[in-house]
């Protein structure tokens, strides 16, 4: 359908554009307003979108959400369940807003930047403009185009060539209220030889149906390596939308770990593209959910240069009335010779109502490549439970330590202890509940 | 150690078994009292293994026939987790890998479930590490398996240590050794052995299933059954298992064709 009419749900989200300052720059002001524009020609995908099949937006957009300018009063108490004690800085954005006060900028290693985007933009301008609304595609995604129309709370980090920090970067986005629309956007540009870790949490404080829609920027140089951990614990009435799209060069390193536990309804797009020889990706994912929340994850590997690798694995957990969806593309470009590119999606049922639908795809055009992908849907392997039992466990208990075990082993691999622990806990204790 | 007048910890009464609706136990016969070894051996197929998992309660197995009393009581009255936390263990042949759960929580919960079912008391990490390092010893298993997560990349000879690591925290009435054997070097099988012989005591038992001689140089059995599609074909002291060694298990089927026929 192609029609100039602005969708009457997008106009009434557009509707909060108008209030916003003038961008630092003049570029950046033209992206925006083509954003705009881009939106205004979009409409709300339905279930007959391919790439909206099996998640229908229409609880979205029964409600209406705005952005606000001011954050609500949260203290440090009630966020301190989130801490990640390793993190070399924190910064806290309530309802969207930055919160100064619960931030704090530890000491970080000549070469690496964490600054907020409206001020990055005046002192970093030329670093910034090959890369901010440049990588993620507004084309035919509404929600990515909406991020981009509202452009203006955020976070720059950048790491000079050869910087390296051990210690993560913490971004924690915190929801409150209901109707709130966040339209949080970050940037990570990592030069060549670079190495650092952004961790992108989204928690909320209460049982609100706020909207998060959140695009994330990376750019990985030659040789550089990112580690990626996006975290969406949000309220159970909450709507979650976000897009990474990263970009790697030669022998580029990006390592993705993304979990969701929350929200009604959530859709995370993650679009890697190779650009150089040799990059690798590694990315897991992990949805654990229940009640009648639906998470969607949508992820592309884009092979177009030789001997690239990237090892995927997905998997979910799906109780009460939860629905997953998974749809994981992986293309293979023709000049992409000796590409090995793995995908596994492995999905766990934990009640007769859970319902999961995935959708590996494999699209090959070079002809000396290594592919493999698999998906398996199922509940607990019978002689798993049979050895936990033969130990004196009993079913249920059996049972819990199973699913725990088939979501830990994605967390594991998070090498972020206080962080690990925190997610632990939650599986723990979500599944002693039945998910 | 045979004492005639020790009590029956097992008494298996014309038992019968199938699996996915095929006969695979067809009548067995076995009574093992407290400080006995029984060796278990027979060609592939005979239904040695399936014994010792429908005794431990392999959900894959239907009873069909019999009864089986386990200190006097009906084994199949309890669920497989309730037999181990009465005092059965069943160690397997192929122990399953469990990505996800570190190999000391789960034999702590494994100990404290068990403790906790036999009215004993539980133990704290701290005190739980004490123990499953002095345990190790005797196995000459690293302590680095115990963050590893449960069998995961373990080498066979690895995974059968833990299992009887997992019986030495246990301290079951009765042990199923599953094929504890294969998939051993010798360096191993000696020390697996070796640990299995230092838990036997009078007061327990132990039901060895395996297809070879060579578990029997180490762990000496006071008795030795032959089964054979279902059945025990023949039952007799340690010198049988030697017989078997050097004549393989064909004269014994031949015998009991012969038998038939009569």
């Amino acid at each position: 359908m192609s029609t100039t009419t602005t969708h009457p749900y997008v106009a009434a989200l557009l509707a909060g554009t108008a209030a916003l300052p003038q961008s630092p720059a003049a570029w950046l002001d033209a992206r925006r307003a083509a954003a705009l524009e881009r939106a205004n020609a979009l409409a709300v995908p339905t279930t007959r979108d391919e790439e909206w099949r099996f998640t229908d937006l229409t609880p979205l957009t029964r409600l209406q959400f705005q952005p606000v300018t001011t954050a609500s009063t949260v203290s440090a108490a009630d966020i301190a369940a989130y801490a990640v004690s390793e993190a070399a800085v924190r910064l806290v954005f309530v309802d969207g807003i930055h919160v100064p006060a619960l931030s704090h900028a530890g000491f970080l290693p000549a070469g690496i930047t964490v600054e907020l985007l409206a001020s990055a933009l005046k002192k970093h301008g030329a670093l910034i403009e090959p890369y901010l609304a440049q990588l993620v595609k507004n084309d035919n995604d509404l929600f990515a185009a909406l991020n981009t129309a509202f452009l203006q709370h955020g976070v720059f980090i950048h790491a000079a060539k050869n910087a390296a920090l051990q210690a993560p970067i913490h971004l924690l986005f915190v929801a409150t209220r209901k109707g709130v629309a966040a339209y949080p956007r970050c940037l990570v540009v990592a030069d060549a030889g670079s190495e650092i870790t952004v961790i992108e949490d989204y928690v909320a404080l209460g049982d609100e149906a706020g909207l998060t829609n959140a695009v994330t920027e990376i750019a990985v140089a030659a040789n550089a390596s990112v580690r990626h951990i996006k975290l969406q614990r949000e309220s159970s009435q909450a709507f979650h939308i976000g897009s990474s799209a990263v970009t790697l060069a030669k022998d580029a390193r990006y390592l993705s770990h993304a979990v969701s536990f929350g929200a009604r309804l959530s859709r995370n797009n993650l679009s890697v593209t190779q650009m150089g020889e040799g990059a690798h990706a590694q990315i897991d994912g992990l949805a654990l959910i229940g009640g009648r929340q639906l998470a969607d994850t949508h992820t592309l590997m884009d092979h177009t240069q030789p001997n690239g690798t990237c090892e995927q694995s997905h998997k979910t957990i799906v109780g009460g009335a939860g629905h997953a969806v998974f749809n994981g593309k992986v293309f293979v470009h023709q000049g992409a010779q000796l590409t090995n590119s793995s995908q596994q999606s492995r999905n766990l049922l934990l009640s007769d109502k859970a319902r999961v639908d995935t959708k590996p795809q494999l699209e090959i055009f070079a002809d000396d490549v290594k592919c493999a992908h698999g998906a398996t849907v199922g509940q607990l392997d019978a002689d798993h439970l049979f050895y936990l039992k033969s130990r004196g466990l009993p079913e249920a208990q059996a049972r819990n330590l199973l699913t725990y075990a088939f979501g830990a082993e994605i967390i594991d691999r998070i090498p972020v202890p206080s962080l690990v622990a925190q997610l632990e806990q939650y599986v723990m204790a979500r599944t002693e509940a039945g998910a | 150690m045979i004492n005639a007048n020790a009590k029956k910890i097992l008494e298996v009464r014309d038992l019968t078994a199938t699996v996915a609706g095929v006969d695979i136990l067809k009548g067995i016969n076995l009574t093992v009292r407290a400080g006995e070894v029984h060796a278990i051996m027979g060609p592939n197929g005979s239904g040695k293994s399936t014994l010792a998992k429908v005794l431990a309660g392999h959900p894959a197995y239907t009873v069909t026939g019999g009864e089986v009393l386990f200190e006097g009581k009906d084994l199949f009255a309890l669920a497989s987790d309730e037999r181990a936390r009465a005092g059965i263990f069943l160690g397997f042949q192929y122990p399953v890998e469990i990505p996800g759960v570190t190999n000391s929580a789960f034999l702590r919960l494994a100990y404290n479930t068990v403790q906790g079912g036999r009215g004993k008391e539980e133990l704290d990490p701290l005190e739980f590490d004490d123990l499953v390092r002095e345990k190790m010893k005797l196995l000459e298993m690293n302590p680095e398996f115990l963050s590893r997560s449960v069998n995961d990349g373990f080498s066979g000879g690895e995974k059968k240590r833990n299992e009887i690591l997992q019986m030495a925290l246990l301290e079951p009435k009765l042990s199923l050794l599953d094929e504890t054997d294969s998939g051993l070097d010798i360096d191993a099988l000696r020390v697996v052995a070796g640990g299995v012989n230092t838990l036997l005591n009078a007061g327990n038992a132990c039901v060895l299933v395996t297809h070879y001689q060579r578990l029997l140089n180490y762990i000496t059995p006071d008795y030795v059954h032959v089964m054979s599609a279902g059945r025990i074909i023949r039952s007799g002291d340690k010198s049988l298992a030697l017989e078997l060694e050097e004549r393989g298990y064909d004269w014994l089927l031949d015998d009991k064709k012969a038998g038939a026929t009569v």
